[in-house]
């Protein structure tokens, strides 16, 4: 068993506060992805894990056992670097058997665990070659495979991906899910590319300068976001934000967009909504799919209205329109055959089943 | 029309590549002067070194030799106190190295990479005390050294291992500032990958450290090497018996007597003395140029 607890967990740099005061139970075997924009507190919050920083107060504990004054080499863990932090004079073997070989592992063992390692990562063919003879991808593989064969309680992996190029980013991506896979070790991975964090984790928590904005799957946190933080970083193109007020009207609860549009709130929105109609500074989130082109037949909840392009993106299966609404830009997703042209008037469809209402004082999600 | 159209690409390309052109020429300029500036003094002692004292003092055309002869040569090799010199110098600048990087490379790991109390003062300081020069330590050195004689009865004075205890406080801190630079630049993750793997510091030292900052250490190594090999104030002042003398100091005592300059091996005896660290130049220069501009490129 080795989950990961940590308990009001602390870090400040002289007076300035990095992490501060964080809770977070990471059960056994799950991989848990740190998500958030540079400087929010998470690559601090895994070097504390590793104790490659000192904690200001809290407590960490690794598989039970209180760690906060037990240094790296004892907390049994595997880290994976962002720039692999390779021993560039000893060979891939080397590498991989460093660890193993400071603790007097016998050879035999010791050579079943980097053969076995490096059948799993598919890197049998470099064991005897430097670093520096290896392309970005290998480098990232042998990274992983020091990690595997110290078989840890847990492995911690910085920003892993980061210095690789897209298609092989993607690629790894796939690679790392497969290790976990066939490993299970717990996992603790920081990255600050959300699309990472959706396709590994099995739970997500995206942090937010210094602080735990959001715990939970990725289906979670990208259809029921807790704050307006979560619900602008998770997703890409990025939740549209359009300044938005709820009032009683004709047909019931609507919310308006602006003074020339307004929608009805579908039903199951009603009661939830209806304690803030009348309120200032409120925000509409809805999703770029949930902006489509018009369609023959509407569902009930899906409101049609007329928005002139100022750009139009083609990806190839989809168009993405942008136009303006109430001072915000906002993106939909289209079908790449519907006609959108900039400036040429486009029928465009809201899904409001799928519509989130922000406080933008408070950055909660209502 | 057209033809000082299309004529402007080609005249401003023409214009880059002359002005290029102009500026190698003008650095070969510099470059030839220097070279001769800095090789005319070996030259002139290597033609001294084949004249013979007549030639020397005929001083007919110093920059010829018109009867060539090895006998400085075989007179100096045949020496046993240029042997002792020579000796001497080799234990004692050998022994100064290692003496020097059992100091400096601790030190130098310690101070880039263990952040203590004071550690940012403590490498201000070791560039300090390089700063001070020898001519105002050796009296102060040597009272210390009269006094701990006094005490314990131990004498320093005359001794060519004594430069061995000196010569540290001239190499000590400039290698391991140059060190804290080159270990500076060796990315931090290194270390924190061996500590993680169970290395303890001692381990990341030796096992991790110095086989990756091999170049700035040879580097390290050359300086002290040279320094301690060139020295000229200490052993003049602390040896004084010709079998306790290294190369400098022994050259300039024994081979000027009063007022009478054996010019021909004087010559001879520095040109063979400088051997050794031009050899050494020779080979590892490539790791000398890697370990002083480490921290100034990747810093």
């Amino acid at each position: 068993m080795a989950q990961v607890t940590l308990r009001k967990v602390e870090k400040k740099y002289d007076e300035t506060p990095a992490v501060c005061g964080i809770d977070l139970d990471i059960p056994d075997k799950e991989f848990v992805v740190l998500v958030g924009p540079s400087g929010c507190g998470k690559t601090t919050t895994l070097r504390m894990i590793a104790g490659l920083e000192e904690i200001t107060a809290g407590e960490i504990a690794i598989g039970g056992e209180v760690v906060n004054d037990i240094p790296p080499k004892d907390r049994d863990i595997a880290m994976v670097f962002q720039n692999y932090a390779l021993y560039p004079h000893m060979t891939v073997y080397e590498n991989m058997s460093f660890g193993l070989r400071l603790k007097k592992t016998p050879k035999e063992e010791i050579d079943r665990r980097v053969q076995k390692a490096a059948r799993i990562l598919n890197i049998g063919p470099l064991l005897d070659r430097k670093p520096k003879q290896l392309s970005g991808g290998q480098r990232q593989r042998v990274a992983m495979g020091r990690a595997i064969v110290r078989d840890p309680k847990v492995f911690l992996f910085d920003e892993p991906l980061s210095n690789l190029d897209a298609k092989l980013r993607v690629h790894m991506r796939t690679e790392i899910k497969k290790v976990h896979q066939q490993v299970r070790t717990t996992t603790v991975y920081v990255t600050h590319d959300q699309v990472e964090a959706m396709t590994l984790a099995d739970r997500i928590v995206v942090m937010n300068a210094g602080h735990i904005e959001q715990v939970g799957s990725p289906h979670e946190l990208y259809h029921r976001p807790a704050t307006k933080f979560v619900a602008a970083f998770i997703g890409s193109p990025a939740m549209n934000m359009i300044p938005c007020g709820i009032e009683e009207g004709a047909g019931g609860l609507r919310m308006r967009l602006s003074p020339e549009l307004s929608f009805p709130l579908p039903q199951e929105r009603v009661e939830r909504y209806r304690p803030h109609a009348g309120k200032a500074k409120l925000v509409c989130g809805l999703r770029p799919e949930h902006i489509i082109e018009q369609r023959p037949h509407l569902e009930p909840g899906q409101q049609p209205f007329e928005a002139k392009p100022v750009v139009v993106e083609p990806m190839g299966s989809e168009s993405l329109v942008f136009f303006g609404l109430n001072g915000a830009e906002v993106c939909a997703r289209v079908n790449p055959d519907c006609g959108a042209r900039v400036d040429a008037p486009l029928k465009l469809v809201a899904d409001l089943r799928h519509v989130h209402l922000l406080d933008d004082q408070t950055g909660r999600v209502l | 029309m057209s033809s000082a159209v299309l004529d402007a690409p080609r005249a401003k390309r023409g214009s880059i590549s002359r002005d290029r052109k102009r500026a190698l020429y003008w650095s070969y300029f510099f470059l030839f002067l220097f070279v001769i500036f800095f090789l005319t003094p070996p030259f002139y002692m290597l033609l001294t070194s084949l004249k013979t004292s007549g030639e020397i003092a005929e001083a007919k055309f110093p920059w010829w030799v018109f009867h060539p002869s090895l006998e400085n040569y075989t007179s100096l090799l045949g020496s046993q106190d240029y042997h002792d010199f020579f000796i001497n110098s080799a234990l004692v600048s050998l022994c100064t190295v290692a003496v020097t990087m059992l100091i400096s490379i601790p030190a130098a790991f310690s101070l880039s990479r263990m952040k203590f109390w004071g550690s940012t003062a403590l490498a201000a300081g070791v560039f300090l005390t390089y700063l001070i020069p020898e001519t105002l330590l050796f009296i102060p050195l040597f009272k210390i050294f009269s006094w701990v004689t006094e005490l314990t009865g131990i004498e320093f004075i005359n001794h060519w291992w004594v430069l061995i205890i000196i010569y540290p406080t001239l190499t000590v801190p400039f290698c391991t500032w140059i060190m804290i630079g080159y270990f500076a630049s060796i990315p931090k993750e290194l270390d924190e990958a061996a500590l993680i793997d169970g290395a303890g510091w001692l381990q990341v030292l030796v096992r991790i450290f110095i086989p990756v900052a091999l170049p700035g250490i040879i580097a390290a190594t050359i300086f002290a090497f040279t320094v301690s090999w060139a020295d000229f104030l200490y052993p003049m002042v602390f040896t004084t018996s010709a079998d306790q003398l290294v190369l400098p100091a022994g050259i300039v005592t024994t081979l000027i007597k009063g007022d009478v300059f054996d010019w021909g091996r004087i010559m001879t005896a520095a040109l063979l003395g400088a051997m050794p660290p031009l050899l050494i130049y020779a080979f590892l220069m490539d790791y000398y140029i890697a370990g002083l501009t480490a921290g100034a490129t990747k810093g």
